[in-house]
């Protein structure tokens, strides 16, 4: 069994001497460059844009704007529905700051960009509206795609029967991925078919929309992703980099490459949106939850349809006899949001659980001890079964390594110096599942096997568990297999998001193999067997599928500065089988701190008067530095997914949730006061 | 980024008749090109000029040569022992590789970090003179709470210039017309109506050398940075502090502040409340209020009034309990 133990990347070597070949690296002969231009007012309308002197300058072979651009499809769509952000190029409107409105081509970079700062463009201005507040006039009700709010028992009843009831506001800011990798595609035509090489988390479900946006068959349009720095989910979407370069080498009859500055990741690709969220709790004297009603806001465009999930934890980590789950949208002047380092979880979990949190102070309860306490059996609003929850154990487990026993449960009495130092807790639950995807698999002539998959690895390592999932399938060594990743002709298959793409391709390859198996006795090789696994996919399980987590954190507070620095970091996690232990906790430690960056550092800043985004680059944004980041400990219960035929559950964003609300436990226990925003900059915490 | 004509200099004399805008590290500078903040139409190079030593004055004061890079005079066993703020203050800026390539005349001449000085689509009066000031009413929550005007709000963002200027050391540089050499309280002139003003050298003037003057009070100084994470960020409020007590009694204080004008600001008042006093914690908050009594917060950067005067008493606690 391959499965199970650590081994290193497969693209190690590659990726740390420069020689693994990213979106804007591969060469292509007769290659033209774009230049993005994006939109500096938060809303309005071109009133000229004058590319006479931009044509003029050396080496500039075309400026496309919205009065020479070829029409794009306007039924393209995301995976939420309907994306009106797509089709770029294609009127006056500036529906907010950042919007691409030219792309400059030239024979280099540096003609491009120089192009771009001569072309002249006039706006109208019209007023925007950025002010995002739950109680905002415009707020509705989000999309129900991921199933109805909950709604069980009688909240107001058991509210009012409630010993105490902790009823607070929680606000996240808007959070930018920041992958190391800016977004960049170069794309070329052939016989009416459109190549790209692209940065992003899904290559062939990028070729779907693409298809949609030029208006031709999905089997004429090549994507390739084969190695990707990073998404996050900020490259879920089909990115302005590719649309622009694919309209770019049509309209110029030849290759064209788009690579985004770091300040255009900024301004044109989308965020996760601000969150603002009212969390009440009711519990009795004991610490048994009566109530729970979790009312989050966020924002979105009325561009494109988003949700941003807050509310999952509410409806699965503990029991309560009133469980209500509410998600509003409030549409606003800006990008639209795309889903980032688990969606809805992290933030809602920043709130959640620091509102748990609060019912324990108020109680005088444990933290850990009221997490305990409250573990339902069955889902606490489906009443389904869990197929496997190791939650407790990841609890217990983790109290036992942080050494939480010892913990003195007072707030902002222990001092080291000038220090304040506390410690904090949270769990946390993330969906887990599969969605369709196809593998083929050929039992070559010389007994090695060459597997193709749709599958993309943006950083996780799947090139490297793909590989070992194969070989263990097929009964031989990693050796003899060849793995075909990050190529939309390799076959549907789902991206690289929402904590499903191992999973999924994981299921695909296995059952590719098993058919491959049954072929190969007496087969003339090579033989290939291909297996598409929509149709084994049970989309209505008797059973709720999860992988769980605790986060136990220690900070220290300087309450004359407001510094908080993170001293410790450990999480248990619950994830199913593991496929590679090594990669693994790398991904859940690089998870972490995130959700670190995010509790301490991360906030996307507009002017108040123009709108536009302040914060547009690493200086301005700030993420953790190495001097941030403690020791970290990720590490495994043991668990196993039985609605997977091999085990395994995604954990690709489970690392992020529950870090946040650690931490701000953790400062609140050092320091005796509550940080309910994020990030608990020192501004926050200093003390007037 | 567009073309500029670049040159090395072998000579003083050759990088002032080049009549250019001088690099060195280029850790700022070649940034600010790259995002069109800066457009010079010449640079010359002045690293290969004999400027990189570091050489003990007849007075016993150190000279820093101006293109002596950070790491270098970070690590100088004369800076750690006789002005130990001024190695710090180098080591809290920037990271390690920033630091191997920026230099000691570089980075007092550093543009500020302001969001919107760094975009040339944004109106900057730092920038283009008369376009405005979007800081003012804009995002501000790490600019100036001192001497800032409507013009500009901005701070200066080195953390070198901040113990220069407590220790009153001395920019020394030559002109065409001959050399000169200014005081570090006075290099940088108060940002009143021409915040694009930053320096008061000459034009053309080419920095050659920092002094750093003797003075027993520098051998007992801290340079203390806070900062939005633990590395690789800009002050929000620094403190560079220097404390001689004799019998309970401050003989010497020096104390300037970084990340709260748009200068280096020397905290001229604290000094005078504590010069001839006792060395006490009471006499260090009375002396921090002093200098902060005439800070005017932004909308949305009242706290580093707080800061500043916490972490002035911070440092010279810390100072006096060195003893």
């Amino acid at each position: 069994m391959i499965v199970g133990t650590p081994r290193p990347r497969l693209e190690g070597r590659l990726k740390v001497t420069g020689a693994a070949p990213y979106a804007a690296d591969v060469p292509v002969p007769g290659l033209a460059h774009g230049w993005m231009v994006t939109a500096t007012v938060s809303r309005g309308r071109i009133r000229e844009l004058d590319a006479a002197a931009a044509l003029a300058l050396p080496g500039v072979l075309a400026v496309l704007d919205h009065t020479n651009s070829r029409r794009l499809n306007p039924d393209a769509a995301n995976y939420f529905g309907p994306d009106g952000s797509l089709p770029l190029l294609q009127d006056d409107v500036v529906p907010h700051a950042g919007r691409p409105v030219a792309l400059v081509v030239a024979e280099t970079p540096e003609q491009a960009r120089a192009g771009a700062a001569a072309l002249r463009i006039g706006y109208e201005t019209e007023p925007h509206d950025l002010g995002f507040a739950l109680d905002h006039p415009a707020a509705r009700p989000a999309s129900t795609l991921f199933g109805p709010e909950a709604d069980t028992g009688d909240l107001a009843a058991e509210l009012a029967a409630s010993a105490v009831v902790v009823d607070e506001v929680y606000r996240t800011p808007e959070e930018t991925h920041s992958a190391i990798e800016p977004h960049a595609a170069t794309a070329w035509w052939a016989d009416g078919h459109l190549h790209a090489v692209d940065t992003d988390q899904g290559p062939y479900g990028i070729s779907r929309v693409m298809a949609t946006l030029f208006e031709i068959d999905r089997d004429r349009v090549h994507i390739r992703a084969e190695h990707v720095g990073g998404g996050f989910g900020g490259k879920t979407i089909c990115g302005a980099q590719l649309i622009l370069a694919a309209m770019a080498a049509e309209h110029v009859g030849r290759p064209v490459r788009v690579a985004l500055t770091r300040r255009q990741v900024f301004l044109a690709t989308g965020s996760r949106p601000p969150t603002e969220q009212r969390v009440r709790i009711g519990a009795d004297a004991s610490g048994r939850l009566r109530a729970i009603h979790h009312h989050a806001a966020f924002a979105l465009s009325p561009l494109a349809e988003y949700i941003e999930w807050c509310t999952e934890q509410a409806r699965t980590l503990y029991a309560a006899p009133a469980i209500r789950t509410q998600l509003t949208a409030v549409p606003l002047d800006m990008l639209p949001p795309c889903t980032m380092r688990g969606p809805g979880a992290t933030p809602g979990s920043f709130a959640f659980e620091s509102a748990v949190d609060e019912v324990a102070e108020r109680l005088g309860i444990d933290p850990l001890d009221l997490r305990l306490r409250n573990q339902p059996s069955v889902s606490p609003v489906s009443g389904r079964p869990f197929s496997t929850r190791r939650l407790v154990t990841c609890l217990t487990e983790g109290a036992r390594r942080f050494g939480w026993g010892q913990r003195d449960p007072r707030p902002g009495v222990r001092r080291e110096g000038d220090l304040l130092v506390g410690t904090g807790v949270a769990c946390a639950a993330f969906i887990a599942g599969t969605f369709p995807s196809s593998a083929s698999i050929t039992a070559e002539a010389d007994g090695t096997f060459t597997v193709r998959s749709g599958a993309t690895d943006i950083g996780t390592g799947a090139r490297t568990a793909l590989t070992a999932v194969a070989a263990d399938a097929l009964g031989v060594t990693t050796e003899a297999i060849r793995l075909r990743i990050g190529d939309s002709d390799l076959g549907m298959a789902a991206d690289a998001g929402g904590s499903r793409g191992t999973t999924s391709h994981v299921f695909a390859i296995t059952e590719t193999a098993k058919a491959l198996r049954e072929k190969l006795p007496g087969a003339d090789l090579p033989v290939t067997a291909t297996v598409d696994t929509t149709p084994l996919i049970n989309w209505q399980p008797d059973q709720e599928r999860n992988t769980y987590s605790a986060i136990f954190a220690e900070v220290t507070a300087d309450p004359a500065t407001g510094e908080v620095r993170v001293r410790r970091l450990l999480g248990m996690f619950a994830v199913g089988r593991v496929i590679n232990p090594l990669l693994a906790r790398g991904q859940l430690t690089g998870a972490m701190i995130g959700g670190l960056s995010m509790a301490l550092h991360e906030e996307g800043v507009h002017d108040p008067v123009s709108g536009r985004l302040v914060t547009a680059d690493l200086a301005g944004y700030h993420i953790a530095a190495h001097a941030d980041v403690p020791a970290i400990e990720a590490d495994f219960v043991a668990d196993y997914e039985p609605q997977d035929t091999s085990g395994v559950n995604g954990l690709g964003e489970i690392g992020s949730c529950g870090t946040a609300a650690a931490i701000a436990n953790a400062v609140w226990h050092a320091t005796g006061t509550r940080q309910r925003t994020l990030p608990i900059s020192l501004s926050r915490v200093l003390s007037p | 980024m567009r073309e500029f004509a670049y040159q090395r200099a072998t000579g003083v004399r050759e990088a002032l008749m080049a009549d250019a805008r001088y690099l060195a590290g280029g850790t700022n500078l070649v940034d600010l090109m790259k995002t069109g903040v800066e457009t010079p139409d010449r640079l010359v190079d002045g690293r290969g000029l004999d400027l990189g030593g570091i050489r003990t004055a007849g007075d016993g004061g150190l000279v820093l040569g101006a293109t002596a890079t950070n790491s270098v005079v970070a690590a100088d066993a004369r800076v750690r022992r006789d002005y130990p703020a001024v190695s710090q203050a180098l080591l809290a800026g920037a990271s390690g590789q920033l630091r191997n390539m920026a230099t000691v005349g570089g980075n007092l001449l550093q543009r500020t970090r302001c969001a919107y000085f760094a975009d040339p689509s944004e109106p900057c009066n730092r920038r283009e003179p008369g376009t405005g000031c979007p800081a003012l009413h804009g995002v501000h929550h790490n600019h100036a709470i001192l001497d800032w005007t409507e013009h500009c709000v901005a701070t200066h963002p080195s953390d070198f210039a901040v113990p220069l200027t407590a220790f009153d050391a001395v920019v020394r540089y030559e002109t065409l017309a001959g050399p000169g050499e200014i005081p570090l309280p006075e290099f940088y002139p108060p940002v009143g109506g021409r915040p694009d003003r930053e320096t008061v050298l000459p034009p053309g003037a080419l920095i050659t050398e920092v002094v750093l003057p003797v003075a027993p009070v520098t051998r007992r100084s801290r340079y203390r940075k806070v900062r939005e994470r633990a590395s690789y960020a800009f002050a929000t409020v620094s403190v560079a502090a220097a404390l001689d007590v004799e019998d309970g009694v401050v003989r010497d204080v020096r104390v300037a502040l970084g990340g709260v004008a748009s200068r280096p600001w020397r905290a001229r008042r604290a000094e005078a409340a504590l010069l001839g006093g006792p060395a006490t914690p009471e006499r260090f908050r009375t002396a921090a209020a002093a200098e902060l009594a005439a800070a005017e917060p932004l909308r949305d950067n009242a706290y580093k009034v707080t800061l500043a005067r916490n972490l002035i008493v911070a440092v010279l606690t810390e100072l006096e309990g060195q003893r």
